[in-house]
């Protein structure tokens, strides 16, 4: 009796094990966690029904994903309303930090649990089209004639390939200086001399000089003195947000566009300019803030906290920043931050626009709701409740409006950032190129040692260039 | 006949325990190890990006790694990593389990040792990230307060792998130090005794004694740290993410930047399994050299 027992005991784990080891096989993931995300559409569903009638079958729960944490409830009241509208089908918003956000997008896609819809990136959205995860939207687009001019200008261009759409705008931003209204006042400097100062990459120019007065040591002389001693700073004229990696968005983008540089040659260019000497003097002036005047903090500094630390934490008076971290810059300060205009350039003044859209991943098992929810998700109705929030600036002009409102009531001008998007070639689009996932790795460590002083400007890039061309061969 | 077939069900009932007993080991030997190995072996013959269906190159990937210079500095920052981590933290536990041994035998001493062990790697990462941050860290607080520079330790390239060395011998040297202490008590009392008669001094009877009886638990920890050693990863997944420039990027983070950030899973598992092959190497010769198998008890 008992052998028959173990016997048996040894069967089923010996059956448990070739289970679980067909289960590792290549074929059986795909087949396995597809059940979740019904199940959970179906405990959900009661509620769907009870407020609707409508037929059990037809309650359908949507998952949406984004990274930006400050969105998400201004993106939940949009779910709610869009549920109001449409009673079969619920949004579920799903959270999680730009790194594990990218992280498990891409291996959801393998094991089939990505979110439906989810929040695209322009470094992102060409290798998900490439490898065909992602939904064509213009059919569904001609079909229900949703009018793409309603997005800001050029916004909607980003999003497609060979006359294909793979997403629809939800927001956009540009950069400004942030400066610290206390260090300001101390030195004598006016937001006025801020808004109108100019910039060059020999010298700086009259930003240049702002900085070096902004900037004190331990003796109270700002590095304008003499006698200014770079060892003991106490306070950063300027602090630079890291090295930037390969599109120094919020870093040197702005600097290097406007002393006439240029990433490529356009949308899915198949070459880059990392080689240009306008970039180089650019990131050599940029790195020199440190390396050589003292008046910003080492990349060390920098990185481990952010600059966004650094800056609220009262380490220094000027930096650059995106319009999405808006929020983060006036909400948790001891003292009044502000946002100027960025300096004129040798080209003027130039920012980088970036868009992010919403795309439906080719793995849905719901089509149809997905594109419903994407559709209201980037219509006014939902962009004006967004812009509601005061925490992005929408794509529709109208949600730009209710945004602009948010942050007047909230009594923070934002104009450094709107008058920006708004001005004749004031701005630059993001490059949207192939290979993004693997020129990262490669600018990232060279910008680094041309931060660190470890390679000049000249050389690294050179480098990069190198590097970055070759996968376009 | 009846006395033939009692022993031999016997000895079938004893096989079938046996099995019984050895399938929660085997099952997941199979599952979480055979199984993914002989597939990762079969991966690094591919191309595969995640999402479209591999595509056989062949020893493609393997012809690149011999002539990729970024693998070759990956094991150069590994190497240095282990050359520093391993002699520093073995004999700093080595000198712990000796005055242990010696001085006390303390539960609480024993319990406080192993303290930053039982700590989760990721939470031991993020209390020294912030300890040693260069503007606000504790660390750089005291030395500043002390009339020194402060120092960048992970944000410079020259002090980063230093730096993620000694968190981790601050980390292990303990644990290290109650597996050591265990094998001294191993060793009989009365050879100290004979020896302290025949007039032998504290030197003598480390090296003369200690040290060769010590040996089997000496190589089990010294085998079980290397390959540990070799496979740092999360202190540097949370502090230094392979910078500054290129200082940390040893070859589990140089993996996992192919496995996730490239999404090259191809030439991802081919460096895993070239450092597979180094790994055995390595713990084939320290077992045949060390003759960790015998005792000189014996």
């Amino acid at each position: 009796m008992r052998s028959r027992i173990n016997a048996l005991a040894l069967a089923l784990s010996i059956a448990a094990s070739m289970l679980l080891v067909a289960c590792g096989g290549a074929a059986a993931p795909a087949a396995e966690p597809t059940a979740a995300p019904e199940a959970a559409a179906a405990t959900e569903a009661p509620a769907a029904t009870e407020a609707t009638a409508a037929p059990a079958a037809e309650a359908v729960t949507i998952r949406y994903g984004l990274w930006d944490g400050n969105q998400q409830p201004a993106y939940e009241a949009c779910a709610a309303a869009f549920t109001a509208e449409n009673p079969g089908i619920t949004v579920k918003v799903e959270q999680a930090g730009w790194g594990d956000y990218w992280n498990g997008v891409q291996t959801g896609m393998v094991s089939d649990t990505a979110p439906d819809v989810f929040t695209n990136h322009l470094a992102k959205y060409p290798e998900f089209a490439s490898k065909e995860q992602l939904v064509d939207l213009k059919p569904f687009i001609d079909r229900d004639g949703v009018d793409t001019n309603q997005y800001l200008a050029g916004l909607a261009d980003l999003w497609g390939r060979d006359g294909k759409t793979y997403g629809l705008p939800k927001d956009w931003d540009t950069i400004a200086v942030v400066y610290n209204q206390d260090m300001l006042d101390k030195a004598g400097v006016t937001v006025d001399e801020l808004n109108n100062a100019d910039w060059n990459a020999k010298d700086g120019g009259s930003f240049g000089q702002i900085i070096k007065k902004l900037t004190l040591d331990a003796n109270g002389k700002n590095a304008l003195d003499a006698d200014f001693d770079k060892t003991t700073v106490v306070q950063y004229g300027f602090i630079p947000g890291g090295s930037g990696g390969a599109y120094g968005q919020t870093q040197w983008s702005h600097w290097a566009v406007s002393n006439g540089f240029k990433f490529n040659d356009g949308l899915y260019a198949t070459k880059y300019y990392y080689d240009d000497p306008k970039l180089a003097e650019t990131i050599q002036w940029y790195a020199n803030l440190n390396l050589v005047d003292g008046v910003a903090p080492t990349l060390a500094d920098v990185k481990s906290l952010g600059a966004n630390a650094l800056f609220t934490g009262g380490k220094g008076a000027l930096t650059t920043d995106g319009s999405w971290m808006i929020g983060a810059y006036t909400k948790d300060t001891k003292f009044k931050t502000g946002f100027a205009r960025l300096p004129k350039g040798p080209e003027g003044r130039k920012s980088m626009f970036n868009g992010l859209a919403d795309s439906i991943w080719v793995g849905s098992k719901h089509q149809e709701e997905s594109w419903q929810w994407l559709k209201f998700a980037s219509s006014p109705a939902c962009e004006n409740i967004v812009g509601s929030y005061g925490v992005v600036f929408p794509a529709v002009q109208s949600g730009v409006d209710a945004a602009l409102a948010a942050y007047t009531a909230k009594g923070i001008d934002v104009s450094a950032f709107t008058a920006q998007a708004t001005e004749a070639n004031g701005t630059f689009l993001f490059p949207v190129t192939d290979y993004a996932s693997e020129i990262g790795p490669i600018m990232d460590a060279l910008m680094d040692s041309i931060m660190l002083g470890e390679k000049t400007a000249v050389d690294g890039l050179k480098e990069g260039n190198d590097q970055v061309n070759a996968l376009f061969q | 006949m009846t006395t033939h077939r009692q022993p031999r069900l016997a000895a079938r009932r004893e096989a079938l325990y046996a099995w019984a007993f050895v399938a929660p080991s085997l099952i997941g030997f199979l599952v979480f190890f055979a199984v993914p190995s002989v597939r990762g072996l079969l991966m690094s013959f591919t191309n595969w990006d995640l999402l479209r269906p591999a595509k056989f190159v062949g020893l493609a990937n393997y012809v690149r790694l011999f002539s990729d210079a970024d693998f070759l500095h990956a094991l150069k920052v590994t190497a240095y990593y282990v050359l520093m981590n391993i002699p520093i933290q073995t004999t700093l536990a080595l000198g712990i389990a000796v005055m242990m041994d010696k001085f006390s035998k303390s539960t609480i001493i024993r319990g406080i040792l192993v303290l930053p062990w039982l700590l989760p790697n990721i939470v031991v990462a993020l209390i020294w990230l912030w300890l040693l941050d260069p503007t606000m860290g504790f660390l750089n607080q005291i030395i500043m307060a002390l009339g020194f520079q402060r120092q960048p330790f992970l944000g410079s390239t020259d002090q980063a792998m230093p730096t993620i060395a000694a968190i981790n011998i601050w980390r292990h040297a303990g644990y290290t130090a109650i597996l050591l202490y265990a094998g001294l008590q191993t060793i009989p009392k009365e050879i100290y005794e004979a020896a302290s008669i025949d007039g032998a001094n504290e030197r003598q009877m480390f090296f003369g004694i200690t040290i060769p009886l010590l040996r089997p638990v000496l190589v089990f920890v010294l085998v079980t740290t290397i390959i540990g050693s070799f496979q740092i990863f999360d202190t540097i997944a949370i502090t230094t993410k392979g910078g500054p420039v290129d200082a940390t990027r040893v070859v589990y983070w140089y993996i996992y930047e192919y496995a996730f950030v490239r999404f090259k899973m191809g030439y991802a598992t081919t460096i895993s399994v070239a450092l597979f092959v180094i790994l055995i190497t390595i713990t084939f010769i320290q077992m045949r050299y060390f003759n960790a198998n015998s005792s000189d008890l014996d």
